[in-house]
């Protein structure tokens, strides 16, 4: 297929559009204003809805009430925005609702900075809302895993009846890149993947109480509470299957990069560079940052390892909470940051690796 | 083989613009790897902005790297803020007519051309940033000039009326790039 030059956010919801997606509501922010501008010309093209809703808080819901009519449905937002939205994707993991939705992260806390960062890795991956859901949380690295990732979200979402985030940064929302974009599904293709949805979703049942279909974000009896979220801890149990991760040249290395997004892009460019000059250097680099690939730590071998790493465009680091517990206390680690909107530095990490190295 | 280029301007000097030109160009008739990240902060037009462009023949690491190969200052604070990025030996294309502070570097390549002059002369001050990249085509044949040129037709397919002027900007630039060379 035809390669073609794409902004990240434009390529993200093309992904969205042509993985069956038919309803986007969203509210705008930087920087990932292109992805509802991109949207609200192309979604009408294929028979789909879009709304700029009045609110973050109002556009998650109409997501929440699209995706509950059986609809593949979508939203996304920065940083601040996302905040406002965990509301709606708490009611979404407690009704199980499959949706997607995205965060072109931007510096924080607070209204913070319109520039790429890392800083809501915690919030992506442990607690996008109350009540203690979980969800599949994909980090892209490159335009062309943005569009992948979104597109196999989707099918996600819809095999566990859940919402799927996508965590990107501004670098890889704003960047553009030559992608190859997957395959469009054919109108009867969405309509199959609505109809699919009929013994649960809100699609045509008959008014007497005992068929109607019953959209809840929880539940009034201790026990069912307690029996849904058994349910819902089972399905995040299953997806140890699902990890994704980038392996790269760990076996022998004595140093290696941990990062995710756009940061483990730089890493990896980092490992090829010290390669080149004769110095063992490794990456792992989470695709899925949850479920975390803890046992891609295993693989290193500690008595040639002098340090671990840590890459993120947070401060303080949070995704080194994840590395200290795969790694376990084998070796040391070490940390790269940067934050604010200032993007990860190829020197800096290369510098950071030497001194390891040099230990 | 991996070339980092910035380009950095005034904000409405189409410093954007010029590129995407050359990814576009880069990504439509070659098989190389290319990507472009746009840098601006809150500012509108008159304010400063710039872009990075890598054209490699593996994967691109760093969209923005920290040393620059070549590098496009179309106003004066832009020299000031990325000259020292620029490695030893790489090359800076300024636009003269803007651009009269000093150059404090002696390890670089100097390519000169008064390219808001030039397109003021041509009867429409917003193709300088053409001419400039028809400069930086012409002077390091990054991606052939036939690439870009067709590339830039296929954007302004819309607009076909300013082919023409667009077409002698973009050969204006070619013409200074290679007699500097």
């Amino acid at each position: 297929m035809a390669r073609v030059l794409m902004k990240g956010c434009e390529a993200i919801a093309e992904a969205a559009v042509r993985a069956g997606c038919r309803f986007f509501a969203g509210y705008p922010i930087t920087p990932q204003n292109e992805i509802p501008e991109y949207f609200s010309r192309r979604l009408p093209e294929v028979g789909g809805t879009f709304v700029q809703g009045e609110s973050e808080v109002a556009s998650v819901n109409m997501v929440y009430g699209a995706a509950s009519a059986g609809t593949r449905s979508m939203t996304s937002s920065s940083s601040p925005g996302i905040a406002l939205k965990s509301e709606g994707i708490s009611y979404c993991a407690a009704a199980r609702i499959p949706m997607v939705y995205a965060n072109i992260s931007r510096g924080g806390p607070g209204v913070g900075a319109i520039q790429p960062a890392q800083q809501d890795y915690f919030q992506a991956t442990k607690a996008s809302g109350n009540g203690g859901f979980e969800m599949m949380v994909l980090a892209p690295a490159t335009v062309q895993e943005a569009v992948d990732l979104t597109y196999a979200a989707f099918d996600y979402a819809d095999r566990d009846r859940n919402p799927v985030l996508i965590l990107a940064d501004g670098v890889i929302g704003t960047m553009m890149e030559p992608v190859e974009l997957p395959e469009m599904k054919s109108d009867e293709e969405v309509a199959a993947i609505k109809e699919s949805k009929k013994s649960w979703a809100c699609i045509g049942h008959k008014l007497d109480y005992a068929n109607r279909a019953w959209i809840q974000p929880g539940h009034w009896l201790t026990d069912e509470m307690q029996k849904a979220n058994e349910d819902a801890e089972e399905m995040y149990k299953s997806w140890e299957k699902d990890i994704m991760v980038e392996e790269y040249m760990v076996e022998d290395a004595e140093a290696v990069i941990a990062a995710y997004g756009i940061s483990g892009r730089i890493g990896k460019s980092v490992v090829d560079i010290l390669r080149k000059e004769g110095k063992k250097v490794g990456l792992i680099r989470p695709i899925t940052v949850h479920p975390f690939p803890y046992k891609s730590f295993d693989k290193i071998d500690y008595s040639k390892c002098k340090g671990i790493l840590d890459v993120e465009m947070s401060i303080p680091a949070q995704f080194v909470k994840d590395v200290e517990v795969a790694v376990k206390g084998r070796c040391p680690i070490d940390t790269c940051l940067c934050s604010g909107g200032n993007i990860m530095s190829r020197e800096a990490v290369i510098e950071a690796v030497n001194k390891i190295i040099e230990k | 083989m991996e070339t980092n280029l910035c380009v950095a301007g005034f904000g409405g000097q189409g410093v954007m613009t010029l590129g995407k030109f050359l990814a576009s160009a880069t990504c439509d008739s070659t098989d190389k790897n290319v990507t472009f990240f746009p840098s601006y902060g809150a500012e509108q037009r008159g304010g400063t902005a710039n872009c990075f462009v890598v054209i490699s023949d593996e994967m691109v690491g760093a969209p923005l790297g920290d040393v620059m190969d070549d590098l496009i200052v179309m106003n004066g604070p832009s020299l000031q803020k990325f000259l020292p990025t620029l490695k030893k030996g790489g090359t800076l294309f300024i636009n003269s007519s803007i651009v009269s502070d000093q150059i404090d570097r002696d390890d670089v390549k100097v390519v000169k051309a008064p390219v808001t002059e030039l397109a003021l002369e041509m009867g429409n001050a917003k193709v300088l940033n053409v001419i400039m990249l028809g400069v930086y085509v012409g002077y390091t044949e990054v991606v052939s000039p036939e690439v870009v040129w067709g590339t830039i037709e296929h954007k302004l397919a819309k607009k076909a009326k300013l082919l023409p002027l667009n077409k002698a900007a973009f050969e204006k630039g070619l013409e200074i790039g290679r007699s500097q060379k």
